[in-house]
């Protein structure tokens, strides 16, 4: 079980909390089940959402896997210019 | 594909060295092809109408005398660029963007263009164009765009991230919060206290080539776009989807590019010449002016916003604050939530938060600039942390060094921290002879730091070889700042080549598979990447080929210093391969050699810079002249070193102008004042000082080479660092950027800090 935590928009679309725990071995399992608990996380998705884990930040590829003990943190995603 | 993008530690040969970059001479003697340099038979000359209004209901719009007038081949208005179905939120306003509809949001709004056989019928037709406005109130400024009484420019628009929802529209889109701890506990311990509110003006990227492009749809409904941009694959995707074409029959190819700085990260006209050529069933080029770059394509946010921080006496910060109110011009946007991500991330902070709001007003569509909104938050935080500094007593970059963030440390935005930069480059600049050396009357130093993120994102790259044995290498990012060169050295590494055998080449739409944006500083960090495993998957092939020629299992076969060797006493006899002798046996071994990859370049490592500015000012006039300036920088592994320092000196130069005179200037019409860079202040070489460069190479993790991204930290520190450098010259703090001479005077003759309460000290 991992303990994902989440701040800014992303945070409020999992309805406001500090921390939701959640059975999930890659990015794509993460973000599915995540949309499949929450309606509004399922539109943040659309709008991009970025994963930290371990500190190292995951834009797009969804197939990373995550170690059981690893500290996951959502992020809105970065734009640059 | 799964690649390790892990850093090893290699050893290079020939990343690190400074060869000569492939588009130099053209660049030089004029033979670059830029956006407006392209020509097809029979083009015709796009024009824009714009709104002279700051925002207005369009009644009607009557296009027969301009549709009449002889050599006009096409009128378009909003009626021709129709919502497709199904076409997302943010890519509709972007199209709503490039043609109002309905209403002209901002002085400069593109209300409809026509496309004719000359500039002068053109021109003409646009005067023929009679459109009938009903002027809206306005408001441009971003704190009275929020408030109850301002007039609510989308009625669509309710603010998100608050709790209860409203329940009436507003300008302001959303509110983001970001942070660790309790704040009020944190500031509780704080022995000295330091509030201040700032503001800043919205700059453009000022990039010396206009938006230029040659849009060609064919009668079959197929097209082609020749333009100047940091990304054609996602301008083929943006332009596809709103015209309502398949992706893959709108070819874009990017010319070279004369800046863009995030500027060309979004389409402004390109849809409308697109438009046009569909309607006159021509070709047509559509070139903006500077008058019209300035005032519809994207500048930043003009901000305001109120920064606390506390310390204890030793030194240590203990809580911070930050309330930043950033616009996003006539669409929602996300930079006021960038500047919360931002603004702390150079300091562990037990107890922070910042909140954000973007405010939508009657401006043009904010666009990305280098490291977007980091340099107006850090010039609110490094402002105040140098009065922190002060008033504890404690010189500034030890303060800094002292709360500086660290690897294992966890950031104000939420994960912890990898290997990080910031702790080095303070090191760096406090033992720096600039920071030792003597000043002169009037004259101070400041220094300040900076952060952006950098990303990565999908890309993909070819490489072939031909059958003399040079190197084509095919990437999707637009070249900007010299990574043709950066990227032309990675396959050399890899491939154990000289540089010289490499050429890169930048791949239309219809060549490669889709690309990101050159943007967030991704450029070589990701095309590297691609280029790394495709020089590797290259060097499969060859030592299958090889394996061919010798007869022997390719097991038996390595790739060492850009040869075949064959392994093992059994074949002791046989003289190592070049590949230059594998590719002339190529058309016999299997045909073209190549490699390949597609990857999703993740794993960008954060990047941190410090800067020292001295400065001078002229006491009667307010004029401030940068006489020393050093950036310090983590480029994580410098590919080429020469295109790194003219990243770092590039995003200072920015930086120096956005904080002393760069601003766009409304009149109470709303009209911008100052469309023009006779009015709208850029720093040019003889402003500037020779900008020194420092760089310092900490391995990203997430990169096989450990490159970081370098293009956008270096403009973040600036505005802090010469405000800094100006209070240490002259005894005044300023809150307003840009700290232009009148700007400076003004603080100057009221004596100071007349109307700023002092340091709260407990």
């Amino acid at each position: 079980m991992l303990t994902v935590r989440a701040n800014g928009s992303v945070k409020n679309a999992l309805d406001g909390a500090e921390s939701v725990e959640v059975t999930a071995s890659t990015i794509r399992e993460l973000l599915n089940r995540l949309a499949d608990r929450y309606p509004a996380f399922a539109r943040e998705l659309d709008a991009g959402i970025a994963v930290a884990i371990n500190g190292e930040i995951y834009r797009d590829d969804r197939d990373v896997p995550i170690p059981a003990d690893a500290e996951v943190f959502l992020l809105p995603r970065i734009p640059g210019g | 594909m799964k690649h390790d993008n892990s850093y090893t530690g290699q050893d290079f040969k020939v990343i690190g060295t400074r060869v000569r970059r492939p588009d130099g001479i053209d660049k030089v003697t004029g033979r670059a092809r830029y956006g407006a340099d392209a020509s097809l038979p029979g083009q015709l000359v796009g024009r824009i109408l714009r709104s002279p209004h700051a925002h207005a209901r369009i009644k009607a719009i009557d296009i027969s005398k301009a549709e009449a007038l002889p050599g006009v081949k096409a009128v378009v208005t909003a009626d021709d660029l129709p919502l497709p179905e199904g076409l997302p939120g943010d890519v509709a306003q972007m199209l709503e963007n490039s043609m109002a509809r309905g209403r002209a949001l901002y002085d400069g709004h593109a209300v409809a263009a026509v496309a004719a056989i000359d500039a002068k019928t053109a021109r003409k037709a646009l005067q023929l164009i009679e459109v009938d406005y009903e002027p809206l109130p306005h408001v441009t400024d971003v704190d009275a765009a929020m408030q109850p009484d301002a007039p609510v420019i989308h009625d669509w628009l309710y603010t998100s991230g608050v709790d209860p929802k409203p329940e009436k529209p507003s300008n302001i889109a959303q509110r983001t919060e970001f942070g660790l701890g309790d704040i009020e506990a944190g500031f509780a311990k704080a022995d000295v206290v330091i509030e201040r509110s700032y503001k800043t003006e919205a700059t453009h990227q000022g990039y010396i080539e206009p938006h230029a492009c040659l849009a060609n749809i064919r009668p079959d409904g197929s097209g082609e776009l020749w333009v100047t941009t940091q990304g054609p694959f996602v301008y083929r995707n943006v332009c596809a989807q709103m015209l309502g074409m398949d992706i893959a029959k709108l070819k874009v190819t990017s010319s070279e590019i004369g800046g863009g700085f995030g500027g060309k990260t979004h389409v402004w006209a390109e849809p409308v010449a697109l438009a046009l050529s569909r309607k006159a069933n021509r070709p047509v080029k559509l070139v903006m002016t500077r008058d019209e770059v300035f005032r519809a394509s994207g500048p930043t946010s003009s901000t305001s916003m109120d920064i606390k921080l506390g310390a204890t006496r030793d030194g240590t910060l203990v809580a911070a604050r930050a309330e930043m109110r950033y616009g996003d011009g006539a669409f929602p946007g996300i930079w006021g939530m960038l500047s919360c991500m931002t603004c702390f991330a150079c300091y562990e902070i037990a107890n922070c938060k910042a909140i954000g709001y973007d405010v939508v007003q009657n401006r043009p569509k904010v666009a990305a600039y280098r490291a977007p909104s980091a340099p107006m938050a850090a010039f609110g935080v490094e402002s105040a942390m140098d009065e922190l500094a002060a008033a504890i007593g404690m010189d500034p970059v030890e303060f800094r060094l002292k709360n500086a963030s660290r690897e294992g440390g966890q950031s104000h935005y939420g994960p912890v921290w990898g290997p990080i930069g910031i702790r080095a480059t303070l090191e760096a600049v406090r033992d720096h002879p600039h920071m030792k050396a003597p000043l002169g009357p009037n004259q101070g130093r400041g220094m300040a730091c900076g952060f952006w993120f950098n990303i990565g994102g999908q890309t993909c790259s070819d490489l072939n070889v031909g059958v003399d044995g040079t190197v084509t290498l095919t990437v999707g990012t637009v070249d900007v700042g010299g990574s043709r060169a950066s990227l032309g050295l990675i396959a050399a590494e890899e491939l154990g080549i000289p540089y010289e055998q490499v050429q890169v080449n930048i791949a239309d739409t219809g060549s490669l598979g889709h690309n990101d944006m050159t943007e967030g500083s991704r450029g070589t960090f990701s095309s590297g990447m691609a280029a790394i495993f495709a020089a590797r998957n290259t060097i499969e092939v060859l030592r299958e080929r090889a394996a061919k020629m010798w007869d022997i299992p390719v097991e038996d076969v390595t790739w060492e210093a850009g040869q075949a060797v064959a392994k093992g006493s059994a074949h002791g006899n046989l003289k190592p391969l070049s590949l230059k002798d594998i590719a002339a046996k190529s058309p016999k071994t299997g045909g073209p050699i190549a490699g390949h990859n597609e990857v999703v370049a993740d794993g960008a490592g954060v990047s941190f810079a410090s800067h020292i500015c001295d400065i001078e000012v002229d006491p009667e006039t307010g004029a401030t002249k940068v006489i020393r300036y050093t950036v310090v920088q983590d480029a994580g592994k410098a590919i080429h070193p020469d295109y790194v320092e003219g990243q770092f000196q590039g995003g200072a130069a920015q930086g120096i102008g956005w904080a002393l005179n760069e601003e766009y200037i409304y009149g109470d019409d709303g009209r911008l004042q100052n469309a023009g860079f006779l009015d709208y202040r850029m720093p040019v070489c003889s402003d500037l000082p020779f900008i020194d460069t420092m760089i310092l190479e900490i391995p990203n993790p997430g990169h096989p080479y450990g490159v970081r991204g370098v293009g956008e930290t270096s403009i973040v520190p600036p505005l802090a660092a010469i405000g800094n450098a100006l209070s240490n010259a002259v005894g005044v703090r300023m809150h307003h950027v840009p700290m232009s001479p009148p700007r400076i005077l003004k603080a100057l003759r009221e004596d100071g800090q007349a109307d700023r309460g002092p340091a709260k000290v407990a």
